[in-house]
């Protein structure tokens, strides 16, 4: 393909579509609604189906009614319709539903400021819905991470069966950068389902392995899903001996696959005593401000988390070891320096924060350098 | 409850209750039911939830459905526990969200017959939202109302069909909130059928739900039934089958009620069953497909 200015929002309307997503359900909301424009365009071409929901609560409910139904499915929002999915994101985990919610992230709380850039939904795409779960929340960094990360979401999705968040901002979501994206047909995306009639289908298995296939509806396995505590095979239960092998099992089921979930990158330089460390529109804002220090012959490291959660602890537990001080710039007053405060110690955490719409600056990363 | 209804009675008795050997195996509506651990079912014992459940299963075995092209999907409350007793495809969601889910459903899979079923306080309250925007649609779902008027499984709470001074948990003093009419704000939002019976009618159920699951569109039947347990209690209607004959005392069939004069109608107190409304109108998932060929085909 053609090289092509594009949004963020756009890129991941792409990456949607690219990925085999063919149903989106959503409701209006700056600054993400462009993903919804680009898709009621996009998903008929190819054969997929967009509706726009009475809320986001409903459009949270559809896009896991169509995902039980077969169609890879997604919707977008920003804060205040990411507070209205938070139940429904809890079924989906509950229920083990494979889903992509994209959440261009604004100023709150509350309506906030619609137009203004955020981070402030790291810990609500952690913790929003309630009781302990498992999840996943990736951060794309520029244009065409947009779009990758967007695949990369509904592959992690279908094969760990769990809601994945696509936690952008306002900047990266609205930013416009020439990107050149592949052909779509070379984008291959595994089949982890059961599709087909078989002998034996256990929906909520425990015993082989951590994350058992799902079954369609209507292929021949007639079985039950709740958000209730369940069995195995999906029906409710209060017993002991069936909740605690469960809770086991989809509280650890990303555990050992970390390293698989965990996107980093890290440009560290040897004899750094102090870091960098970053994600989404504010990574932009550490990058520049790394490329200013190294310019005056500063030994820097920076790692960039695309992967927000589950938190990528080994990667900053060993950087908390390599330098004296990490530096954390973000658009809020400091919600991943909790995480890295607890895998690198607290003496270590410089925050370098904003949470009023503007961007934190080069300047106050390098200030923070000092001092 | 059902529970302790099992160790009041003796083994003996239970066996003696079950009609023939093999009944399991020669009835094809009990085929429908899930063999599980989850019987004797949550509801309390009288309660007409189960009616409606048998209603449900006759309606489908009379149209000679496949249990894998049926998908019942339930939102919160005692009648939302009656898809795990059924052998379809069957989804227990949120609360007020059933209609939703289902709409996600239906779109993903046309050809699936999907059957959202709901509380009144479920259905109207809570999903009132979604109730009104899936008719609005017209998309090919079957909602079933089971309306007892009462919030039961939290205890006996108010709900939007609750009437006027009835007593409940929290309308003491009586409920001062006029009731929603299921079934008119169903057809004032763009079902294309919407019926009305009771669970003392049951046979007429069966045939109001044989005929809205039929329906290529959004259909709505309302199963007006009671709950002794708590709304029964509360306001001193006396058993079980003491609401059960009332619903059969208090109703009229909407023929007899259409022959009655201007002023007997206005008159009327009981509630009328019947079918109200029977219509065509385009239904969402044909028009969305018919969409997906036009801009195949290079419409821009």
């Amino acid at each position: 393909m053609a090289v092509k200015l594009m949004q963020g929002n756009e890129a991941i309307a792409l990456g949607a579509v690219a990925a085999g997503c063919r149903f989106y359900a959503g409701y209006p909301i700056t600054p993400s609604t462009e993903v919804a424009e680009v898709l009621s365009r996009e998903l008929p071409k190819v054969g997929g189906k967009f509706i726009q929901m009475e809320d986001e609560i409903a459009s949270m409910a559809a896009i896991i009614g169509a995902s039980v139904g077969g169609l890879k499915s997604m919707t977008a929002t920003s804060g205040p319709g990411f507070s209205l999915m938070q139940e429904n994101i809890g079924y989906a985990a509950m229920t083990e539903i494979p889903c992509v919610v994209v959440d261009v992230q604004r100023l709150g709380p509350s309506t906030g400021q619609p137009t203004a850039a955020s981070q402030g939904d790291v810990m609500q795409a952690r913790w929003g819905t309630h009781g302990d779960h498992p999840i996943i929340a990736l951060s794309p960094i520029s244009v065409r991470q947009s779009f990758d990360l967007t695949i990369k979401a509904f592959d992690l999705s279908e094969k760990f069966r769990t809601p994945v968040i696509l936690l952008t901002d306002e900047i990266i979501g609205h930013m416009r950068e020439p990107v050149e994206l592949p052909d779509f047909k070379t984008i291959r995306s595994e089949e982890y389902r059961v599709t087909a009639p078989g002998q034996e289908y256990i929906p909520f298995r425990n015993e082989s392995g951590d994350v058992p296939p799902l079954a369609n509806f209507g292929v021949g396995y007639r079985y039950h899903i709740t958000g209730l505590y369940h069995d195995q095979v999906g029906f409710p239960t209060q017993r002991l001996d069936e909740i605690d092998p469960w809770l086991e099992r989809v509280n650890t089921k990303l555990d050992k696959h970390l390293d698989e979930i965990a996107l980093v990158e890290e440009d560290y330089q040897d004899g750094a005593k102090v870091a960098l460390l970053s994600y989404g529109c504010s990574a932009r804002t550490a990058r520049h401000a790394l490329k200013l220090a190294r310019a005056q012959g500063k030994k820097v490291d920076m790692l960039t988390l695309f992967t927000i959660w589950p938190f990528p602890e080994r990667q900053v537990e060993a950087l908390g070891e390599r330098v004296d001080r990490i530096i954390v710039p973000e658009m809020n007053l400091g919600q991943l320096a909790y995480e890295v405060e607890r895998m690198a110690g607290r003496k270590k955490v410089r925050r370098v924060v904003r949470a009023n719409g503007e961007m934190v600056t080069p300047q106050m990363v390098l200030e923070a350098m000092e001092g | 409850m059902s529970e302790h209804i099992l160790e009041a009675h003796t083994l003996e008795e239970h066996e003696a209750l079950i009609p023939q050997a093999n009944w399991f195996e020669r009835s094809e509506t009990l085929q429908k039911l899930r063999k599980n651990k989850k019987f004797p079912t949550i509801w309390c014992s009288g309660c007409g939830i189960g009616v409606v459940m048998g209603a449900l299963i006759r309606a489908i075995d009379h149209l000679g459905l496949k249990n894998d092209d049926v998908a019942l999907v339930a939102g919160i409350g005692c009648t939302a526990r009656m898809p795990v007793y059924m052998d379809f495809n069957t989804l227990h969601t949120t609360h007020g969200r059933a209609l939703a889910f289902a709409t996600g459903l239906k779109i993903a899979r046309p050809d699936m017959k999907v059957i959202a079923i709901m509380g009144d306080g479920d259905a109207l309250a809570i999903g009132g939202n979604h109730f009104i925007h899936a008719a609005r649609r017209n998309l090919g779902i079957t909602a079933l109302v089971v309306n007892n008027a009462i919030y039961g499984m939290t205890g006996g709470q108010y709900s939007p069909t609750t009437p006027v001074g009835g007593k409940a948990t929290t309308a003491p003093y009586g409920n001062v909130e006029p009731p929603f009419p299921v079934c008119e704000l169903a057809i004032a939002a763009g079902a294309t059928y919407v019926a009305r019976s009771t669970v003392y009618h049951a046979l007429e159920l069966d045939k109001f739900l044989a005929e809205a699951i039929a329906k290529d569109g959004f259909s709505l039947v309302e199963a007006v039934s009671y709950c002794h347990t708590t709304y029964g209690r509360l306001n001193k209607l006396g058993t079980a089958a003491d609401m059960m004959r009332a619903l059969k005392d208090n109703t009229i069939a909407k023929p007899t009620f259409d022959k009655l004069s201007a002023e007997e109608q206005a008159a009327n107190t009981k509630i009328v069953r019947g079918n109200f409304v029977n219509i065509e109108r385009p239904q969402y998932t044909n028009v969305y497909s018919n969409l997906i060929t036009r801009v195949q085909g290079g419409e821009k």
